[in-house]
């Protein structure tokens, strides 16, 4: 007997597309945490000076940027996998997935802020 | 209508379908995971760790370090106290266990290292060394 297709509403839609982000983003994650190792050790740790100094470059900013994007991708296909295993009436899943993309997208926003907003 | 001769039987078919109810012995206490499972559990602790404590704590430190000296001062010595201290350890290890274990993985993706006595020993280097990582964190916490 064929095993019908059911189709879950709050299921990953795109099995194959989530799997290559999730190593992607993690992929320019860990560049990025080695790219603060070098700047860490190049400056011989941080103070307020160089901290901000760092922080003025642009490139520096939209590394920066780049890597918050990706952790709030990445995050999000890990939450909801995790809410897929352990969470299983469909509403309650739904809020909690939206809740979850609610928060990711205030953070990114937030970064957007700290970055560029002249904080 | 085909006519078989008696004598042909056709051959049983063993199927894997439980035909007793078997126990279920689920005593999480009791049952002792191999490696591997316990890295990918703690992959998805550390995980939840970062998402629940760790980017919120990122972006206000962040933030707090950008504005001024004396924000900048003042949010240092915030992490200098000891519980604060413990919560940079937590997150420290849950960084370092999560990049390895995620190294991991993507070496596991290239087909390298499945055998399972590598792949035994690959799951003690990243517990080893995401434990060494937190200890050297610790160091210069402390």
């Amino acid at each position: 007997m064929v095993t019908p297709h059911v189709h879950v509403p709050v299921g990953a839609h795109y099995g194959w597309r989530d799997w290559l982000v999730q190593r992607i983003t993690a992929i320019i994650m860990a560049l990025y945490t080695g790219l603060l190792f070098v700047v860490a050790l190049w400056n011989g740790g941080f103070d307020y000076a160089t901290w901000k100094t760092i922080f003025a470059s642009n490139a520096f900013r939209i590394a920066t940027f780049l890597f918050m994007a990706s952790l709030l991708w990445h995050a999000w296909v890990g939450v909801r996998n995790i809410l897929m295993d352990y969470v299983k009436p469909a509403g309650v899943r739904l809020t909690l997935q939206c809740i979850v993309i609610g928060v990711l997208v205030g953070y990114l926003g937030w970064t957007i802020a700290i970055l560029w907003g002249g904080a | 209508m085909p006519n078989f001769p008696a004598s042909v039987e056709m051959p049983a078919v063993e199927r894997p379908v439980a035909k007793t109810k078997r126990p279920v012995y689920l005593n999480l206490l009791a049952i002792r995971q191999p490696l591997p499972a316990i890295v990918s559990f703690l992959h998805r602790v550390s995980g939840t760790l970062l998402f629940l404590v760790g980017i919120p704590l990122v972006l206000c430190g962040v933030q707090a370090s950008l504005v001024s000296a004396e924000s900048y001062a003042a949010w240092k010595s915030a992490l200098a106290t000891p519980w604060a201290k413990l919560v940079l350890l937590a997150l420290a290890w849950s960084y370092a266990h999560h990049l390895l274990a995620g190294i991991r993985h993507l070496v596991l993706d290239a087909h390298i290292g499945l055998d399972l006595p590598v792949a035994r020993q690959s799951s003690a280097v990243v517990l080893v060394v995401a434990v060494l990582v937190t200890a050297a964190v610790a160091f210069k916490l402390w």
